[in-house]
Parts: structure tokens; sequence; C-alpha cells
């Protein structure tokens, strides 16, 4: 079978997977789609009116947006973290869920730079941060290191990724010296996007709240939470939906890592805290916006114990071997693991880093309905990329779609 | 020391940006501004280029096609010279807080000068009501204060604008390298080449830079026509703005507006390099400060107790 043939097949046979499903199928899809029309029109209005439409002013210059892409950076670097041990002590239970984990980075890499695009006045010029054909303020600029950083990590996890499936399609097994140089490649490059991203808050002396060396490795602990948790969700769903089989014994292994990942990410948090609260400083301001409020301005405490709660109940269902094996204590842990890190990764790191401002104004923010309707969005285009690729993943790593009988077998699902 | 009328304070970011304005825009409009738009992408696509790496010739030619359209928009004939830094100039500027009375003048001769937006506000100076018993504390600043006459009693105001650093945080941080710092050390921003990240406003400890939200409007017959385009011309929405030391007058001799305006004189600026100048004079003699000096910025903009 020559190439064209081969790879005309591989769509026309990819096309056909995504355009059958039984009605939760469509539910999803249809309400991805309400999403996305919602978000759509939001940012015309955002385009027009400029991004005045959001909550955003000179005093939280930073908001909604960019809590979410720091956010999903850490969920596209701990999806790939997960190929560590599967490599390292090549465990094959996890092995299996690697290229799931790839496929998630992916898409959380594709909302990220949405996300970008999104925040920018005027996404028209977002060539200029271009190489070559723009003008990258590289090296002295983080936000262009991480503009390198994140399209790299990208293109190797993208490469990879249809490169392992498109061989198992054609029958082929993939080619390992391409895939695992790549992989081994993309661990590093994960914890690269990580710290870098960690980085560009990091290194504004403008914003003590930001400055402070344990952000990186506070990032990295709570990718490592959040990430993962995603996945054994996803991984349930296509447990429950198709006959794709995963060993309890794995995913109670990555409920094991995350508990110790989670571990890690309070007790950066409370060296943090105590650093703050002991030293007393004026740079107490910022985590007292954020756990106390000040004065009146009390808008994000409900958020702060909300994350703090969430994160040690999903410690502790996770560190007992009890609990990480019942579904019920599992998926909670998940769900808990997944809102803590979105509430403190997100809003509560940007927002207190900008609140009071430079010159002690607290203006309080709070995402106005354009920016969530944005943010929405952007989640569902993310979310609908991950199941439209996981709809033809999952047959071909089942070995149920491929060149041969690729055509007769998705017709009949 | 003299009482005097208080300007109005800035309306609060918050209130003003909240009541966002409704802006239809036919069909018509959008299809021709958007041909426009691809015919001017094609034209610069093949050297769209950050300003200071535009060739002289073609430079000339764009600043001329800029006041033509500013012309037309704003119904005046409207100049956007290139002036470049002088030799042996590094400027820097000197306010005394014993003499300021937070009348908020600078601030709006300021607006008028640079061509700021009236709807939504953007000002570049914020004039800070601070209480003599606390010192020099930002997070006791009060930047709204509403008096019928200043200085108010057990009060003193410290009004920030652009600090223009030496070691400046925001022409670092830039992605593009749109904002830079000129040989005679003013901290500018390329407004064609800005892409409104907003990180260099993360980035200034002064909160010096202001970011165009919505699009700026100024009455008609309140546009300054005499620009400069790295400072007071028009600036479109979504990218971001600060002082520049009045750099349309001071690269050709003149004082920034907020000095002339200044009824008490607290305000001096002058040529850092020029051992006779004032400036020199006020640093050598009086007792200075900058903001924030742990940071690290080196500010050419000093504070001073001249009394």
């Amino acid at each position: 079978m020559n190439t064209v043939r081969l790879y005309s097949r591989f769509v026309a046979g990819s096309l056909r997977l995504v355009l059958h499903g039984n009605l939760a199928y469509w539910a999803w899809i249809a309400f991805l789609l309400v999403l996305m029309a919602s978000g759509a029109a939001a940012y015309a209005g955002q385009l027009r009116s400029g991004l005045i439409v959001s909550a955003m002013r000179d005093q939280v210059s930073w908001g909604f947006y960019i809590g979410n892409f720091t956010f999903l950076v850490g969920v596209a670097a701990a999806a790939v973290v997960l190929v560590i041990p599967a490599y390292v002590y090549d465990w094959k239970p996890i092995r299996e869920i690697v290229v799931y984990g790839e496929l998630l980075a992916v898409s959380a890499i594709i909302m990220c730079l949405l996300f970008v695009l999104v925040d920018i006045g005027r996404p028209d010029r977002f060539w200029h941060l271009l190489p070559i054909v723009g003008r990258m303020n590289f090296p002295r600029s983080i936000l262009a290191w991480d503009v390198l950083v994140l399209n790299i990590y990208f293109l190797i996890n993208f490469t990879v990724v249809t490169h392992i499936l498109y061989r198992a399609f054609s029958g082929r097994h993939y080619n390992p010296k391409l895939v695992v140089p790549l992989v081994l490649l993309s661990i590093p490059m994960a914890v690269g996007i990580h710290t870098v991203t960690a980085f560009l808050y990091n290194g504004l002396a403008a914003r003590p709240y930001w400055n402070s060396s344990i952000l990186a490795p506070q990032f990295l602990a709570s990718a490592f939470c959040a990430g993962p948790a995603i996945l054994l969700i996803v991984l349930q769903v296509l447990r429950r939906f198709t006959t794709f089989e995963i060993q309890d014994q794995a995913i109670g292994k990555i409920a094991e890592l995350m508990a110790y990942a989670m571990f890690l990410n309070l007790f950066l948090h409370g060296a943090e805290a105590f650093k703050e609260y002991y030293s007393d400083t004026e740079h107490l301001l910022f985590t007292r916006y954020w756990y106390e409020g000040l004065g009146a301005h009390r808008t994000l405490v409900p958020y702060a114990w909300a994350a703090v709660a969430l994160n040690v109940l999903a410690f502790v269902l996770f560190i007992n071997p009890r609990s990480r094996r019942n579904w019920w204590t599992l998926n909670t842990g998940c769900l808990a693991t997944y809102a803590g890190c979105y509430i403190e990764k997100g809003m509560g790191l940007i927002i207190p880093g900008l609140t009071p401002d430079v010159l002690g104004e607290i203006y309080e923010y709070y995402p106005s309905m354009s920016e969530l309707r944005v943010a929405a969005g952007v989640f569902a285009v993310g979310f609908l990329i991950f199941t439209l690729m996981l709809k033809v993943a999952v047959p071909i790593s089942l070995g149920e779609f491929q060149a041969e009988d690729g055509g007769k077998l998705a017709a009949g699902r | 020391m003299d009482r005097c009328a208080a300007a109005p304070p800035p309306v609060p970011a918050c209130e003003s940006g909240r009541a966002a304005r409704a802006s239809a825009v036919s069909r018509r409009e959008f299809a021709s501004c958007a041909a426009a738009a691809a015919a001017g992408w094609l034209m610069t696509a093949c050297g769209a280029k950050p300003l200071h790496e535009i060739p002289k010739d073609r430079l000339r030619a764009q600043l001329q096609e800029l006041e033509r359209e500013y012309s037309r928009k704003y119904g005046t004939a409207v100049t956007v010279s290139d002036t470049p830094a002088a030799p042996n100039v590094m400027f820097a500027y000197a306010l005394d807080i014993s003499r300021c009375i937070g009348c908020r003048r600078c601030v709006y001769a300021c607006v008028e000068e640079n061509n700021q937006s009236r709807d939504p506000q953007v000002h570049w100076i914020s004039v800070l009501q601070m209480d003599k018993d606390k010192g020099v504390d930002f997070s006791h600043a009060d930047p709204y204060y509403q008096a019928a006459e200043v200085p108010e009693d057990g009060h003193f105001y410290v009004p920030v604008a652009c600090q223009q650093c030496r070691n400046a945080p925001c022409t670092k941080v830039c992605p593009t390298g749109a904002t830079w710092t000129d040989p005679d050390g003013i901290v500018v921003i390329d407004y064609d080449w800005c892409i409104g990240c907003r990180y260099c406003m993360a980035a200034c400890p002064y909160g010096a830079r202001h970011f165009n939200w919505g699009e700026p409007t100024i009455p008609s017959g309140k546009l300054n026509p005499k620009t400069h385009v790295l400072g007071n011309r028009p600036r479109p929405k979504g990218v971001v703005e600060k002082c520049t030391f009045c750099i349309q007058r001071t690269r050709n001799g003149r004082y920034p507006a907020c000095v002339e305006v200044c009824p008490v004189g607290a305000r001096k600026f002058g040529n850092l390099l020029d051992p006779e100048s004032e400036i020199r004079y006020i640093i050598e003699h009086k007792r200075v400060l900058v903001l924030k000096e742990d940071l690290n910025t080196v500010p050419k903009f000093f504070y001073f107790y001249a009394t």
C-alpha cells in the first residue's frame, strides 16, 4: 500500500470514527460547541471594544486568562512526567497510558497558547514574538523563553504521539531511533516549561509575592498533582466506555505518586506562609490579601481556604492505600486535587501577586462575564481536541483501527 | 505654604472601565477596515520592523503617512517628529516633596500635552497623598483623595510617574523588544511594535506603565498636534504607554509640561551630564532619595527635601 493511499485511508477512517458515537458522545460534543460559540462571540466583543470588557485594569493587569495559562502549563508538564516511571523503570502498566498523557499535553499546550493569544492587546501582532519573522527579545525576556520552550514542547509531543499512533495504524512498530530520544528529551522539557513559566513571575522584583525562590519548585509540585488527576479520570472514563484496559495497579501507583506530590505542594506552601507571617515585613500584605483579606477587601478569601481544604482532603485520600483503592474516594480525591490546584495556581497565584498594586492601591479583581465566556471557550477548544484525538487514538492502540481493516471496523463502530 | 484649589481626582480605573462603551461597527466599515488592514499588512509585511531598525528614508515616509492619518482623524495639522537623542545628554528629574501641595495640575497638564485618552481616563502621573506620621509608605497612600483645598493638614504628596530607571525591569522583560532606553536616558515604547502582553506592567515597581484597555478618545480640538513618534502621538487601543519626560519638548530644549505648570516650583529637570545644571546642584547639595531603592532600578527621577 503506498503512502498516499495509506494516509487517505487514515484520514477517512479517523473522520468516520469521530463522526460516530453514542448519545453521550454527541451531547458532550454539542456542549463543547455551545461553549466555543459563546466564547467566540465574547471574544469578538473583546476584539471590537478592547480588553476593557475584561475586569483587568492597570492595577491588576493580568487576571483570569493568565491564571488559566499558568495552570495549564502545569497540566501539560505533568501529563508527560508520567513518562518518567514508565521509561526509567520500564514499568509496563503505566507505559501503556503514556500516549494519553502526551495527547493531554498537546491539548493543554494548545489551550495555553490560546490563553496567551486572547490576553494580548494586539493579537494581530502576535508574529512580532516569533523568531526570524518578528523580533524576539531573546535571551533577556523570560516570556520569549516561554514562547520558545512551549512551542518546542508542543512539537516534540505532537511528533511522538502522531508517529506512534500512525505507525500502529499502519501495522508497524514505531521507530525507536526517533521516539526514544524525543521521549527522553520531553522529560527535561516538561520540567523546563514549568520552570520557565515560574521564572516568568519569579524574576519580577516589583512583585514580592512572586519574587520567592520557592515558586518554581512549588509550581512543579502542584503540577505533579493536577496533571495526573485529570489523566486518572480520563482513564476511568475510557475503561468504562471502551474496551480499553488499564490495571488497577497503575491507577493506584499514580494516585500514590500524587499523594507525595501533594505533600510537597502543601509543605512548600506552608514554608512560604511561615516565612511571610513570621518575618512580618510589608511584603506580608499579599499573602494576607489571599488568606485573610485586607480590610473590606475579602473577595478571594473563600477561594484561598477552599483550595487549602481541597488540597488537604486530596492528600488524606491519596496517602491512605484503602481510599486509593475505593473508586468513590479515589475520584473525590482527583476532583479535589484538580479544583484545589486550579484555584491556587490560577487566581491564587496571579491576583494576590498584583494586589495591592505597586503603589499600594487595592483594586479587587474578579473576572467579568466576557472573560469567563472566552475562557470557557478556550477550555472547550482544548477538550474538543482532546476528545477527538482520543476517539482516534484509543481504537488504534487497541488494534481496532488499522490500515488493513480500518475502514470496515470504523464504520461498524 | 500657599493653599491652592485641588483638581479633581482621577476616576478609579475600575469605575471608568466598567462602563463599557457600546460601539456598533457596520458591515461595510468592517469590510473596508479589514481590506485596509490586509493591504497595509501586505505592504509592510516584507519589512515590518521595530522602529529603530527601519531605514531612515522609509521612516520619514512612514512618519508622513502618520501625519496624514492623524491630521485627517483630528481635523488639524499634526506633526510627528523623530528628533533623536542629543549627544552628551542624560535627562534627569527632581521633585521637591516638601514643596508639592498635591494640586494635580501636573497630572492634567500631562494629559493635555501628551494626548492621553480622556475616556477611558489614562494618567501618566499619579499623585499619592500620604500621612505625615507614616512617611513615604505606599501601603497607606491614597491616589483618590478629594479635597476642596490642598494641602490637607497632616498630609504630604508624592507624585509618581515613570522613574526612567537606568536598570529598567520593564525593558528587560519585553518579549518583542518594543520598549528600550534611548541614549539620553528616556525609556520609550514603539506603539507599532508593542503586542500588549503587559509583562512590562507586571515588572514595573512604580505603576508607571498604562494600558489602553479601550479605544483611546481625545475630544476634537483637544489634540496637541506637536508630537513625537516615541512620545505623545495618538496611540491605538491594546498597547502600553508611559511618561517620556515629554520627549517632544525636551529634545527641543524645552521643559516638560509638568515642570512648567507646577505652581510651587517643586519640579526640576535637566541634564545630568552638565555639571552646571540645576539637577546636578540639587543632587549634590540636597537630601535626595529615590523610590524603592532596594530594587536596584537606579531611577533618574529623584525626590528631595529643599526645606
